[in-house]
This record gives C-alpha cells, structure tokens and sequence, in this order.
C-alpha cells in the first residue's frame, strides 16, 4: 500500500491494514482506555454528512472522549456532542507521549488512540510517527481515508463513500 | 576587540627599509568602548548551556520523525524505530535533533556566508573604514545583537571582519557536531541549535547594517517610501529585468547603470524575493513581483527579458524555465552558478553580443557592475524581438486541456497543500474556470504537479491554474512600505514600559517564507486584526510582501492603513531576511534602554529579561527554508515564542510547555530570592498551529509575560478570550492559569470569568507580582539579607 501524498516514505514498521471495520470496532472494545483525537480534517467533505458526524456517531456508541483539536469544537457542540477537551494537536500528541498522562489525570493512560483529520495529511502523518516512536504504550488507529503508515492500523487509501461505509460498519459495531 | 590595525603605505623610505606598496596588519587592536563586558563575550558552543537547559526544561522537544530511518552515514539505513538505536548508538530523538541542528546550522552558515560575500564587495567599494550608521542620532545603539553576543561596538565596515571571524569560527565547530560519532544527548543538541541560532542574528545584522550604511537604504524611518507590490504593476511595455534572490549588490549593479545612463524610465527592473525588497530599499523605481512562490508563475508569464539572479531560494531550474520563453539568464554568484560560462573578465559589449545573438542562453558575471550593464544592456536589445513571449494560456487553452483530465488524482498527490484540481479542471472543461482560477492564491508555486510522469495526460495544472487567473493577474496592485530597517531608541524608550507592563499587548512578527497552507492573505488578515488590538506588528522577508497584498474594507493595503512606527497598532515592515534582527533589538534595546539592563557580552540575563518580560512572538506562517529555522531558534534563545502553520511541522520538532505543572513556572522573585508561582507564561516556545483560527488563539496567549502588570494581564486577557470566544465559541478552559489575581481580570467580562474561575476551584497566586527571573545570581537581596 501506498501512503497518499507522494514521496511519503514510513520505512520498514507500517501501519497494519484495517480491510474489515469490524477489526476497529473489536480494538476498541477491548481497549482499557480508548481517545479520539479528532482535528479539521474531519469538517471537509461532500454530500449530507461530513466526517465530523461519523466521528460522533462512533464516539457516542463507543463512549470514548473526544479531543477536538483548532475549531474542531465548535463544529462538534453545533451538533450537540461536547468534546472532552480541545488542545492543539502538538499539544495533545505530546502528552500522549507521556505515560503516566490521561485526560482523566488519574496516572492510567490511555492505550488505544484513534485519530481523524488532523490538519492537512502531513500533519497527521508526523503526529502519527510522533506517537509510533515515543509512545510505545499506545496503539493507534488512523480512521482517515488516506492510509497514514506510521499508525499501528490505518485504511489503506479509499474513496469517499467507501470510507464512510466503513466509518457506518464501525458505528453499527459498537452500537450493537 | 575591534578591529585589525592595517598599515599602507604607496612608498615608504626608512633607512633600514625601503618598500612600495606596503600593507601591513597588526592583529586585532582592542578598541574599548564605555560599557563594561558582561560575562559572556563571543560565548562558544557551551558557554550559554546553562540557560539553555533552564529554557528546555520547561519546553520539552516533541519530535516528529518523517520516517524510522537514519541514512547519514554507510553503516545504514538504521531503523530508529521504537526505541532502537543506530549503528552508531544514536536513538530518535538523538537524531532529530541532530537533524535540528543540521538545518539551523545549514541557515546560519547561509546568512553568514551572504554578509560575509556582501561585506567584502561594500569594503573593496566603500573601505574599511565606511562608518556604520543604521539611523543617526534616533538610533545611538546600533548594532544590539552583534554588542550583546560578541561584546564589539562595530564603528566601520571593518570592524563587522571580526565579528564574522567569529561567526564563521562558532558554524564550522557546529557543523562538525553533526559528523557521526559526536554529540549523542538530544538536550546537548537542543542546545547547540540555539547557538546555531544566535550566530546565525549576528550574522544577519551584520549583513543588513553593512547594507543600510553603506548604500543608504531607509534608517529607521517609520515613514519609509511605499513601494509598488504584484504581478500588475510591472509596466510590460518595456524592457523588464527580473532580480531574484537575496544578495542584492548586483541589482544595484543594474540600478546604478540604469541611473548613470539615464534609462531609468525606459527599463523596467523588478524583483522576487528578498533582493526585491532590498532593491526597493536602494531604489525608488524598483517594483516589487511578488514573494518566492511567485518565480514560476512570473517567469513563465514571458514579462521579464532578463532574469538575474544571486543566492538562496532561486529555483534550481530556473535556466530552464528561463529557457522556455526565450528569457536570458545571468548568474552573478559563485554559489549559483547553473552550469553557465563565467564570463566575469570578459568585456561587457562581447558578453552583450553572445547573449543578444543567441549564442548562449546565460552567462555567470561575478562582477557586480559588469552584470548590470549587461543585463540592462542586452535586455534592451532582446525586448523587441522576444515580444513578451510567454507560455501562460489563454483561456480557451485551458478549457481545451482541462477536457483532457482522468482525473487519476496524481496532482493531488504531488501536491504540497493538496489542492482539488481534478475537479476545478473538471469544472474548467465544462466552461466555468472560477474554481481553478480561485486555486492561484493557495498554490505555492512549486510545480510539483507538473513534474514528468505525474500526469499520465501530459497536463501542466499549475500552467493551467495561473492561465485561469490571467485577468486577475493584471490587477494585482499593492503597496508596501520599503523596509525600514533599525527601530529607533526614542521609539523603544515611548514603548518599553507599556510593553513590559503589558499595556501595549504584545508585538507580534510576521516573519518567514511564503510557504503557504492556504491564501497568503491569511497572513495579512492576521496582522490586520492584531494591528486594529493595537499590537506592535513587525515584519520582514515575504511575510512582509504577503502582508501587501491584501486590500483591506477601504480598498487599501496596509501599509497604507497602518503607520509604519514602532508603537501600538504600528505595522512595521524591517525588511530582507536579514533585517530580522532588526526585530529581536527591538527586545533587546527594551532591556538595555528602557530596563538599563548592562548589554555588552551579557546573553543570558538579556534574554532571561526578554523572556519574562517582553511580551514578544513570532509568527512564520509559510516557513520552509533552513534559514527561518534558524532564524527561529536565535528568537528562542532569546525566550521568544514562534509559531508556524502546518509545514512548519515538518521541521519535526516542537518545544512545548506543560501548562498543568506547576514546577514548569516557577520562577525567582529577584526582591526575595524565593520561588513564585507565575502561570505558563509563555506557554510554548514553538508551536505548530493547525489552522489560523488557532494561531489567532496562540498570539495572545503566548504575549503573556511573568512581569504583566494588572492593567497589562488584564487587557491581554481581554484579547484572549475575546478571540477564543469568537474563534472556539467558548471562555478558554485554561483561563484559571493566567488569572493571577481579581484584578486581572477584564472588567466587562468580570461575571463571566468569576463563575468561570470558581468552577475551577481557582485561588488567586501567592506572589502575583514578582520581580522574575530565571537566574539565581540576579536576586539582588541573599538569603538572610
């Protein structure tokens, strides 16, 4: 699998490849302490629904807190979901880095972080690698329509409607 | 420390000797001067490790790999990856830094590189002895970074040898820190970077005083000429000379024969980049085309019948791409020379002959005034014959090559900022060329969608986007102000106390490359909304030009809206790359004129000074060379915050504080000798923002100071949320850190906040007004005493 923006190199550890959504739904079940980092990324889109609603829909049937990252926040309180927090995406990567860091702050970390539309697709890509090579505590999970290597699982590279059946799969998973 | 004393004598006749011609140097005179040397006169690498370790605790790296891999060296590739270590021993964050400091090291060793060129050419036209003068009586300390690092007051030309001497010594012995098998700790390395940085201010303001003094370019003049800015205001119906680059003798070069000959209104000259702006310093004629991501567009467009070029940020192909409309292209530095014969020793008619004939499509002229008249020469000739050729297409020729798109999304994916173009094209094949058209601004220019075998169609997008944007090209008309260079000490000693109080809010500066994630008319809306706060706004580089093109609700720009003073609500444009510094005196002369804080040799109390009490930031919105990152980390050794937008991430590194530790702040009350408790202030010292909406958030915030009077916290504050609220809709959650006491609490909002504040348990601080610093030996009373 090719990362999207071109000459986009990982080397030799990639991301495992999410072909079934129903594995993500599993990973976050299991997971002690899951957090969706969620930036601007997830406010573009086409059609009725942006991402923005789908990272709701799983957040809400996952019961996982959300970090919004920029204005991300506004978006999601438009929709009558209220963020866990909002930082900066540097700022939240970093403390994620940390394990004795939460956003309970009660010294557990978190174990399980899914990330969507961290700014432009570089951006979460070198979150990503942040969190591959200095969080070793952490698995991560990518829910871009890019695939983003550096994270433990991404998508591979998809078209937006199969992006979003993926995303309904995920939702339905945990809902169920 | 001064300068070398140099003997000549024409003839000399003693009776023990007898000589012709004689130059004799004697070493380096010490040529003192009233203010005593601080501890620390030209600091080598460990010298300022201290303070910079101070600095790094409370800003930890974050680093940002772009891959696993280590590749430097034939023991790799080394997987770095999950805590493994290199062949070497280097682990990841060992080799991030490492590649930190590379990059600062590669844009110190470039600013340096460029004074050191430019002062040889001014000494060999002006002497030795040309006085420095950067602003007359208004600016009586001249020179602040050079006297703070270095400990020498430069009087002459001459005296900035010395300093570079250092400068040169302090870069080699930094870039021999990268060779394998060297430094291993990232922190050491962290530290190294801000030395790379401070070296790389010195350099700098060596280069712009050179330049100011002996060419008489604006000194410190708040009201500086304005000066014709866009793609529109190149007068096509003449010959036109394109300057690219940042050394800007050579463009003189062609100013002065121009003028000599009395063709300056029958020549067009205008420029790209840095030298545009110096040219603009230099000439009142001079035009300016736009910043660095505007070399293709400009080139391609056929307008320029000779292109020449100096040093840093050029395209490299930019024979090439002169090659395509029959432009002539003239290289007039050693370290660019694109592959062309050197015809420096050449008489000027035969070099015109060759070029005008054809015979060459460019010729390398090391010759500053030999180059000028060439180019001046031969772009006469050329002018009628090349006919503007250009290859920009029509209209029609876009809609015809837009039906050609698969859209396959290759370009998008060769695409720095990602931009739709398969469905602007899409839309363009349909008749309608808005979208693609609306692409021109965001684009940064670079060509990477049309490079071979990205499109399987064989279509040039970026041709086609500024071919959709042809007629709004011809109305790009702005104005800026020419850069003005110093800030003045009358200037400094209105402002310094409301700023370390925090009445004036903060100066921000707009700094760096035009590296876009979007419109560069990003940058402009935000100092137009930090100007209308009343924020000191400074500027310089292609910030500076980004920040001209943009017309505000009366239709202006600006640098016609705003005054060019150094005070509240001012909007400052300093000038080139290397007049930054010119920013960082203006911290540094707060300390020494308005604190009287002892200047001479004395970094680290100066910028613990600065750090604690000059609510300064900068903002590199479009950063993508290894000179603003350099240019970055001599602010942060300074305790000066940056901010840069989205590619500035792939500097992979950030420097964060932990706002929640209440350790990270403390600091010593100077009175006292204890610890107190000051908030995060400032809260980061790099930090990549995700959007504008979050630098806007960032600005205030990281204005905030240890030393903020009451008034001062309370009418930052007052911006901070007021943004947060408009920008995030909501208080900040963060609020209680910065409320120290009641009293800073803004007043209409004081309801609000209190609920706020009791929510979160908030308790007003110990020690509200401290006198800080970071530095125990400042405590003025010992314990006991």
């Amino acid at each position: 699998m090719e990362p999207w923006q071109r000459a986009e190199i990982p080397g030799p550890v990639k991301a495992v490849l999410i072909t079934k959504p129903e594995v993500v739904s599993a990973l976050i079940k299991r997971a002690r302490r899951p957090l969706f980092v969620v930036g601007t990324g997830t406010l573009e889109g086409r059609g009725e629904k942006l991402p923005l609603d789908h990272v709701i829909r799983i957040a809400r049937a996952g019961g996982i807190p959300v970090v919004a990252t920029a204005q991300t926040a506004v978006e999601l309180r438009k929709r009558g979901f209220q963020p866990a927090a909002r930082m900066a995406m540097v700022e939240i990567c970093s403390r994620l880095t940390d394990p004795r860091w939460s956003l309970q702050g009660d010294g557990q970390p978190h174990d399980l972080v899914l990330m969507m539309g961290l700014g432009p697709y570089y951006m979460e890509w070198l979150m990503g690698s942040g969190l591959k090579s200095f969080a070793p505590h952490l698995r991560t999970i990518s829910l871009n329509r890019f695939y983003q290597p550096h994270c433990s699982w991404s998508f591979p590279n998809l078209s937006e409607e199969e992006w979003y059946k993926n995303l309904e799969r995920i939702a339905e998973e945990l809902e169920r | 420390m001064g300068s070398k004393l140099r003997v000549k004598a024409d003839e000399l006749q003693l009776p023990w000797l007898k000589a012709k011609g004689l130059e004799l140097t004697l070493g380096r005179v010490v040529r003192e001067w009233e203010e005593e040397p601080g501890p620390t006169p030209m600091p080598d690498i460990a010298s300022l490790r201290e303070w910079d370790k101070k600095l790094l605790r409370r800003y930890q790296p974050f680093y940002l790999p772009f891959c696993d891999l280590c590749c430097l060296c034939t023991f790799g590739k080394c997987d770095l990856s999950k805590g493994k270590r290199g062949a070497c021993g280097i682990d990841m964050k060992g080799q991030l830094s490492r590649l930190v400091l590379l990059s600062c090291t590669i844009g110190a060793s470039t600013h340096c590189g460029h004074a050191r060129h430019m002062l040889e050419e001014l000494i060999e036209k002006y002497g030795r002895d040309h006085p420095l003068d950067v602003g007359g009586e208004s600016v009586y300390l001249e020179a602040p970074v050079i006297r703070l690092v270095t400990g020498i007051k430069p009087r002459t030309l001459g005296d900035l040898e010395d300093v570079l001497d250092y400068c040169e010594t302090e870069i080699v012995h930094l870039l021999s820190c990268v060779h394998t098998g060297q430094e291993g700790d990232n922190l050491d390395f962290e530290s190294k970077v801000f030395h790379a940085g401070m070296i790389d201010h010195v350099a700098m303001e060596v280069a712009d005083i050179a330049q100011i003094s002996a060419y008489g370019f604006p000194k410190a003049d708040p009201e500086a000429h304005l000066v014709e800015l866009g793609m529109g205001v190149v007068d096509r119906s003449k010959p036109v000379i394109l300057v690219i680059g940042h050394n800007v003798p050579p463009a003189i070069g062609v100013a002065d024969y121009l003028a000599r000959m009395g063709l300056e209104d029958q020549v067009e000259v205008c420029g790209i980049c840095c030298t545009a702006i110096d040219l603009t310093r230099y000439s009142r004629k001079a035009k300016i085309v736009g910043p660095l991501s505007f070399q293709l567009r400009f080139v391609r467009s056929g307008v320029a019948d000779v292109i020449m070029v100096d040093e840093q940020c050029i395209r490299t192909d930019i024979l090439q791409e002169a090659q395509k409309v029959n432009a002539v292209l003239i290289t007039t530095h050693y370290k660019n020379l694109q592959g062309l014969p050197d015809r420096t020793k050449d008489p000027a008619d035969q070099i015109v002959r060759d070029l005008v004939e054809g015979k060459l499509p460019g010729v390398a002229i090391l010759d500053s005034e030999k180059a000028g008249e060439v180019a001046v020469r031969v772009a006469m000739e050329i002018a009628p014959r090349r006919r503007k050729m250009g290859i920009i297409p029509t209209e029609e020729k876009v809609m015809e090559e837009a039906r050609r798109c698969t859209a396959c999304f290759s370009c998008v994916r060769a695409c720095p900022n990602t931009l739709p173009i398969p469905k602007a094209l899409a839309e363009a094949a349909g008749g309608n060329l808005k979208p693609l058209s609306e692409l021109y601004e965001p684009c940064v220019g670079c060509g990477r969608c049309e490079q071979e075998g990205i499109c399987p169609a064989g279509i040039k997008p970026h041709t086609l986007i500024v071919g959709a944007h042809r007629l709004e090209t011809a109305e790009e008309k702005f104005k800026m102000r020419a850069g003005r260079g110093a800030i003045q000490d009358v200037e400094i000693r209105r402002v310094g106390q409301p700023i370390v109080m925090g009445e004036i809010p903060g100066v921000v500066a707009f700094v760096g490359c035009s590296n876009f994630p979007g419109s560069w008319k990003e940058v402009a809306r935000m100092a137009e909304e930090f100007a209308r706060r009343k924020y000191i706004i400074t500027t310089t580089g292609c910030s500076a030009m980004a920040i001209g093109m943009y017309r505000d609700e009366n239709g202006q720009s600006l640098y016609e809206t705003y005054p060019g003073v150094f005070d509240a609500g001012g909007l400052v444009n300093c000038g080139s790359c290397v007049s930054n510094p010119h920013i960082a005196d203006a911290a540094i002369k707060i300390a020494s004129i308005f604190a009287k804080r002892r200047l001479r040799a004395n970094y680290e109390e100066i910028a613990d000074y600065i750090h604690n009490r000059v609510g300064a930031v900068g903002v590199a919105w479009g950063a993508y060379s290894q000179k603003a990152s350099s240019i970055a980390s001599g602010f942060w050794r300074l305790g000066v915050p940056v901010i840069v937008g989205p590619h500035g991430s792939k500097y992979r590194r950030a420097l964060l504080g932990r706002k929640e530790d209440p350790e990270a702040w403390k600091v010593i009350d100077a009175r006292t000798g204890k610890e107190a408790y000051v908030g995060p202030v400032p809260e980061h010292l790099f930090f990549m923002a995700e959007t504008v909406e979050e630098a806007m958030v960032a600005i205030p915030k990281l204005c905030m100071r240890a030393s903020d009077t009451t008034k001062g916290r309370s009418i930052k504050l007052n911006h901070y949320i007021d943004l947060h609220r408009r920008l995030f809709g909501e208080l900040p959650d963060d609020l209680h850190l910065f409320v120290r006491t009641v009293a800073d609490i803004p007043v209409t909002m004081k309801d609000e906040v209190l609920a706020f504040l009791k929510e979160k348990g908030w308790k007003e601080f110990e020690n509200p007004s401290p006198d800080p610093t970071l530095i125990p030996r400042l405590v003025r009373v010992k314990e006991g005493g």
